[in-house]
């Protein structure tokens, strides 16, 4: 297997950098660095991982200011060049603003941060990052956002669903898709979304907090074990 | 010049007045005085409760630091220290919620931070008025969201507290706020400042106008015109404050920091004449380098600002440079104010003048301390009768009124808003007897807690500052922790009303005499007092917070039944109790009575031997017994356990109904262990000299209840969980 390396990102107001650190290099055992936001090195890493947090305190608008870091500079040219990019929470927020990935997120439904289990059901099994999982299979992971409401016009939704880029729905546990289950209110409930080209993925639950069974769940481990055995 | 209306309006009386000019041998200038009216404000110097809190005790061979520097430390093994302190945000909580209890969160993350510890958790006491009032839901409302808005920025996990209502509080909310953070044992920073001629540094935010007088604010009572405090209170940025943390901790990791303090409640002032004074040196400053916000700032203004995000750090000489690197990188303002003098003044400089020159003794350690007049209230003589009652009609209805009682119903509206999992350590989710928080790289976990029930300190302050510490510590017990240290807020009224006094010195002799029967050290804390607003005080509210430690994070028990079939049994002996519960409240609206007693010996048996059971691995559930009595407590473990299973029980005692199902007698846990285990758990209860009795056994989808084999209570466990979940929600819901 080839030496795999990851790198987590850190932007001033990052909060899940050591998080996701954690989990890729004590629980996943991979080579992990940190990237500083300042610099204009990837230090050859293999896949970069923008981490949840309150990047610029989420002034402006979540990931707005981020977007606009030096580093993300390189990120974007990495990302076109077909480099695996993972944007979690305020991540894919930061994705988002950066226009690798389309759409917008709103505020959640019910107006309020919300920090709860979910489940999310597994809608395409085909991309680096998900295909250790099952199509059709329910993850049980932690949300914990205040601007998950993902939102785009209904174009660019025919399209995503034309493009099978829908990765995660908000489920319940049995992997019905409803009004109560979809808790941020999101577009078809969308969880997870990667772009057209199969190599950045954004997704607002966190796996990094649901690696361990200490932690009341593992299964959102599987997402870093997709990437560990697409690029190994 | 300083006349009578200017010492009064800084809240100075004109003895305390006469002291200053003898301490400096002359009258203060304006800037002078401001400093004194804030150190020497009940909120800074504790002049009216420190002979009190002397009794409390403070060693034991775990602490590192005790009461006195800005957070206590408890050594936890591994080379590890646990950082921790609670703090009261009240005044500001009830003036402007949301920044109130946000800048509270910002000022206790700051006292642990600044020890060279990196926060791991926040839990908080909120007390509120019944949330029938519209007001009391706007104050809660903002509260919470003020909490979540700084801590889930910041990225501090919220994982626990307690929520209680009462009427006392409708005009004087409390936000009690605990934070706690991990440090390498022997990398822990005071707040001194040491070595002449070292450079002091000023870093964080620039210094404006906002929260000037603040402290003095939070040693008064309030009126009518409480309102117009507003501009008194700060605003938080919580992304300013997390650079503060990364950059501190970074500066922290090399060998530049001699001392640091955080610009807390009377900012420069303290900070500057604090560090100063615990090492016995000066300290002189200009004003004229101090970054600024606004145009046209006063010594006053500037000395007195209580903008937030503030360090003062005093480095060595000639690592000052890489210190001002280190906080460049993250974007922070790092500038050279001043420097440690020989002398033990504070000397500040502005436009070329010299404005304050004061002794840094007088102003730190020469406050007057007040032994003030107590007497024992009145309304003790009334409020403890309690005529006769009539039983309930319907057990169920009353036993579902109870679950959905603000107090008692589900707090998940709540700690939804709070990110509870960021920093993944939570090892168990909010809603269990005590936080649970692994210790990364090791096996251990801590456990944290807060209590404090301030209606049975009301009926009787003694018990319930014993029954405070009790109760925190069979949290812990029912986690599987041991109690290692002790932080407490004690909120109360005015002290210079005789019968607040004596409320506190009850309550304080009550948490000293618990605190000694579990031996465990008392690490620091936090006065409030003046907790008054149109002359009505609050219920005596004293808070603790327990940490404790589990050497195997694998054996943690929480409080959901685990499967069908387990025994269930109560651990100690039911006792007719009705004084000061939950269902007087709630079914009589009756704040009376006789509150439950206790005996501390009988209670520490009870715990030890539930730890001894857990970790024994006999145990597979354990669930205190308190507000709502034993019924309550057995539904929880119902409610709490994930597939929701039921339980059919006998109690047997006789005695009242209402008071053996929802009396609030102490030292008892409910516990459910499997078939296997039972007998061995009732065995060493025996070796022990423990009460345990089976009650009976888990059981399907139903929760009931017999007496002497007749039925009291039979309720579905759905329907015991909607009254529970959807109390809270209920009442928020826009209609």
């Amino acid at each position: 297997m080839a030496k795999l390396k990851f790198g987590v990102v850190i932007f001033p107001g990052s909060n899940c950098d050591y998080d996701t650190y954690y989990a890729l290099k004590d629980v996943c055992q991979q080579e992990t660095t940190f990237l500083w936001h300042k610099e204009h090195d990837l230090k050859n890493v293999d896949c970069v991982i923008l981490p949840g947090g309150f990047s610029y305190g989420d002034y402006l608008r979540s990931g707005s200011i981020a977007a606009f870091s030096p580093l993300m500079q390189e990120v974007k040219e990495f990302a076109l060049k077909g480099g695996l990019v993972l944007g979690i929470c305020n991540g894919f927020q930061v994705l988002l603003e950066l226009g690798l990935l389309p759409g917008a997120m709103l505020r959640n439904k019910n107006l309020k941060f919300l920090c709860q289990f979910v489940h999310i059901r597994v809608e395409n099994d085909k991309t680096p990052f998900s295909h250790r999982a099952k199509k059709g299979q329910i993850l049980k992971i932690p949300i914990a956002h205040f601007d998950g409401n993902y939102f785009a016009p209904p174009e660019t939704i025919q399209e995503i669903k034309d493009n099978n880029q829908i990765v995660f729905r908000y489920s319940n546990a049995e992997g019905q898709i409803n009004e109560e289950s979809n808790v941020n209110g999101s577009a078809e409930s969308i969880a997870g979304l990667i772009n057209k080209a199969g190599n950045v993925m954004g997704m607002m639950p966190h796996p990094e907090r649901a690696s361990e069974l200490l932690l009341s769940s593992e299964e959102g481990r599987v997402i870093f074990e997709s990437i560990i055995t697409k690029l190994g | 010049m300083i006349d009578k209306k200017i010492i009064e309006e800084h809240n100075l009386t004109l003895e305390e007045y006469e002291k200053i000019i003898e301490l400096i041998g002359r009258e203060p200038n304006i800037t002078e005085l401001g400093i004194f009216s804030l150190m020497w404000s009940e909120h800074c110097s504790y002049k009216s409760s420190k002979i009190h809190l002397k009794k409390l005790p403070v060693t034991g061979k775990n602490v590192i630091q005790g009461p006195g520097e800005n957070a206590g430390i408890i050594d936890i093994g591994d080379g590890l220290a646990a950082v921790f302190k609670i703090e009261s945000h009240n005044h500001p909580s009830y003036i402007e919620p949301y920044q109130g209890a946000a800048t509270g969160i910002g000022g206790i993350l700051r006292d642990i931070f600044t020890m060279g510890a990196r926060p791991i958790a926040l839990l908080d006491s909120l007390r509120f008025g019944p949330l029938t009032k519209p007001k009391n839901k706007s104050v809660m409302e903002g509260v919470v969201s003020g909490i979540a808005g700084y801590g889930n920025s910041i990225g501090v996990p919220t994982v626990g507290g307690d929520i209680y209502f009462n009427n006392c509080y409708s005009l004087n909310p409390l936000v009690n706020v605990f934070a706690l953070g991990i440090a390498e044992k022997d990398k822990i920073f005071y707040a001194k400042a040491e070595g002449i001629g070292n450079p002091v540094l000023y870093v964080g935010s620039k210094t404006g106008r906002d929260g000037i007088h603040g402290a003095t604010m939070a040693s008064a009572e309030f009126d009518q015109d409480s309102e117009k405090k507003r501009p008194n209170v700060q605003v938080g940025d919580p992304f300013k404050e997390k650079l503060l943390v990364e950059a501190c901790l970074e500066v922290m990791a090399k060998d530049i920091i001699v001392g640091i303090q955080d610009m807390g409640a009377a900012g420069l002032t303290c900070s500057t004449t604090e560090m100063a004074a615990n090492s016995g040196a000066g300290i002189e400053i200009n004003l004229d380098l101090v970054p600024q916000r606004e145009e046209g700032m006063t010594p006053y203004e500037m000395m007195l600002s209580e903008s937030q995000e503030r360090m003062l750090i005093v480095a060595k000489k000639d690592k000052v440079k890489e210190a001002q690197e280190i906080f460049s990188k993250w974007d922070l303002d790092a500038v050279i104010i001043g420097n440690v003098t020989e002398g033990g003044r504070l000397k500040v400089k502005f436009e070329g003048e010299t404005v304050v020159d004061l002794p840094v003794d007088a102003i730190v350690n020469l406050c007057p301390v007040y032994n003030r007049e107590s007497k024992i209230p009145s309304y003790l003589k009334s409020e403890t009768i309690i005529k006769p009652l009539p039983s309930p009609k319907n057990y169920n209805k009353t036993f579902l009124k109870l679950l959905s009682s603000a107090t008692i119903a589900e707090k998940e509206w709540v700690y939804r808003q709070y990110d509870h999992t960021v920093q993944v350590n939570t090892a168990f989710l909010p809603g269990a007897d005590a936080s649970v928080l692994r210790i990364k790289n090791t096996k251990k976990a801590l456990a944290l807690t807060l209590d404090g029930n301030s209606l049975y300190s009301y009926l009787d302050p003694l018990t319930g500052g014993k029954i405070a510490v009790a109760e925190a510590c069979r949290n812990l017990a029912c986690v599987g922790a041991r109690p290692v240290g002790v932080t407490n807020c004690l909120n109360f009224g005015n002290p210079e009303k005789p019968e607040i006094m004596w409320q506190l010195k009850e309550v304080v002799e009550g948490i000293a005499q618990a605190c000694s029967a579990f031996n465990i050290p008392v690490t620091g804390g936090n006065v409030s007092f003046y907790n008054d607003t149109e002359g009505i005080s609050i219920h005596p509210s004293p808070v603790l917070g327990v940490v404790g430690i589990l050497d195997d994070v694998s054996k943690a028990v929480n409080p959901g039944f685990k499967k069908e079939g387990d025994s269930v049994i109560l651990l100690g002996e039911n006792k007719e109790e009705l004084g000061g519960s939950e269902y007087l409240k709630c079914v009589f609206d009756m704040e009376k009575g006789i509150p439950p007693q206790i005996d501390l010996k009988e209670e520490k048996q009870i715990q030890e031997f539930c730890l001894e059971a857990i970790s024994e691995g006999l145990i597979e559930s354990a669930h205190d017994v308190s507000e709502g009595g034993l019924s309550i407590s057995l539904a929880e473990c119902s409610l709490l356990s994930p597939q929701k299973i039921g339980f059919s029980l006998n109690l047997q005692d006789d005695m009242r109904l209402d008071a053996l199902l929802f009396g609030e007698t102490q030292s008892r846990i409910v516990v459910s262990s499997s078939n296997q285990k039972s007998e061995k758990l009732l065995n060493l209860a025996k070796q022990r000299k423990v009460t345990a009795t089976i009650l009976g056994k888990t059981a399907g989808d139903r929760i009931i209840i017999f007496h002497s084999n007749k039925k009291i209570i039979d309720v579905p466990v759905d329907e015991a969980h909607k009254a529970w979940k959807e109390a809270i929600p209920d009442i928020f819901r826009i209609k």
